[in-house]
């Protein structure tokens, strides 16, 4: 009887931390939608009416996470026009400790989609035959012009070169 | 026409980051260098006398995919060296912008993980650009020649940077193979992802 005693109040403590643990996860770190190159590829060719950006990144890429902010402001000084999507290609076990925090401690607006697919000489070509596989590089697309970018951005640059898919529409 | 190609030229000059449509394609004949290797001597491929090809590697310390690879590059290089094609690491980054690559580094690296292969620093960054090596790793396979040695393959290591004991497609192993055996190279160029070359 005692030990059941202790046996329950062990677990109701154990429970309680635990759920406790969870809640703070769940208020603070991100979901992540992870994805191999066939669930990616739909966000590489989106049908709608705005202009899409769609980066290729990792929180070890240092001049990736330089051009990161720019891609934000352009998110938001856009909000009707353009949709930015940035495909991390962070390794799976850094997910929870470099990925996550990143996304939370930036308060990233713009969609971030996780691409996990190691057969990586299977699916670069397929987002663009130039790309050899050095990041971050960047595809504007919309419904009438697509480009690929194997180039860092400033906010300026990124704009200048928004500008002509916005005005041609 | 010649103009549209000129304007074309101007535009990759002044906006691609990375030389990519420069250096070796399939077929070139590769220049030779001197690198300073972790040792303190200076590494050509005129040194190796009797190499029936090389396994030029650029790599680094800091790059997270360079990194999962460096066991691979290792017994690439102890399965292939005494058979004529040993493995020959260059480091292209600027160690101002990363100094987690300088030639300690690089020495501490290479003890640590006890690396067999030369591993060069392209000090004045002269040497990657030539090839057209854009991130690390990144791999050309020579093969000498009595022109010198000739490109037979750019691209990566293999087909599963994750994890080893996936791969399906050993890249690498494949062109060495069909360089011994005299066959045809079934695949001359793949795609990896990689970290640039820091400036």
């Amino acid at each position: 009887m005692k030990i059941h005693f202790v046996l329950i109040a062990f677990c109701f403590l154990a429970c309680k931390s635990e759920v406790k643990t969870k809640d703070n996860n769940a208020v603070s770190l991100p979901i992540l939608e992870i994805h191999d190159f066939s669930g990616i590829e739909p966000y590489l060719n989106l049908d709608g009416s705005k202009t899409y950006i769609v980066n290729f990144w990792a929180t070890w890429c240092a001049p990736c996470v330089k051009e990161i902010p720019y891609f934000e402001a352009i998110q938001a000084n856009y909000p009707k026009h353009v949709e930015v999507i940035l495909i991390s290609l962070d390794f799976p076990r850094q997910y929870e400790s470099k990925l996550k925090p990143f996304i939370q401690k930036h308060q990233l607006k713009s969609k971030v989609i996780v691409l996990d697919d190691p057969d990586m000489n299977s699916w670069i070509p397929k987002v663009n035959a130039d790309w050899d596989g050095a990041i971050p590089v960047t595809l504007i697309y919309n419904n009438s012009k697509r480009t690929f970018y194997n180039r860092t951005f400033t906010y300026d640059e990124l704009e200048t070169e928004l500008e002509t898919f916005l005005t041609i529409k | 026409m010649n103009t549209i190609y000129n304007i074309l030229i101007l535009f990759t000059t002044l906006f691609c980051s990375h030389p990519f449509d420069d250096g070796y394609d399939i077929g070139d004949i590769a220049t030779d260098f001197s690198l300073e290797n972790i040792d303190g001597s200076f590494v050509s491929l005129s040194d190796f006398k009797d190499a029936k090809g090389f396994i030029i590697v650029f790599t680094c310390n800091t790059c997270p995919y360079a990194v999962l690879y460096e066991d691979r590059i290792e017994a690439l290089n102890k399965k292939y060296a005494h058979q004529g094609y040993p493995v020959i690491a260059i480091m292209p980054n600027n160690v101002e912008t990363k100094p987690g690559d300088s030639m300690i580094s690089m020495r501490e690296r290479a003890i640590d993980k006890g690396f067999t292969f030369p591993y060069l620093i392209d000090a004045g960054q002269k040497i990657y650009p030539q090839y057209g090596a854009t991130k690390t790793p990144h791999v050309f396979i020579l093969e000498s020649t009595p022109r010198g040695p000739l490109v037979r393959y750019i691209g990566g290591i293999d087909d599963n940077y994750k994890d080893a004991s996936l791969v399906k497609t050993p890249y690498v192993e494949e062109v060495i193979e069909s360089l011994k055996n005299g066959y045809e190279i079934k695949q001359t160029k793949t795609k990896a992802i990689g970290c640039s070359i820091k400036l």
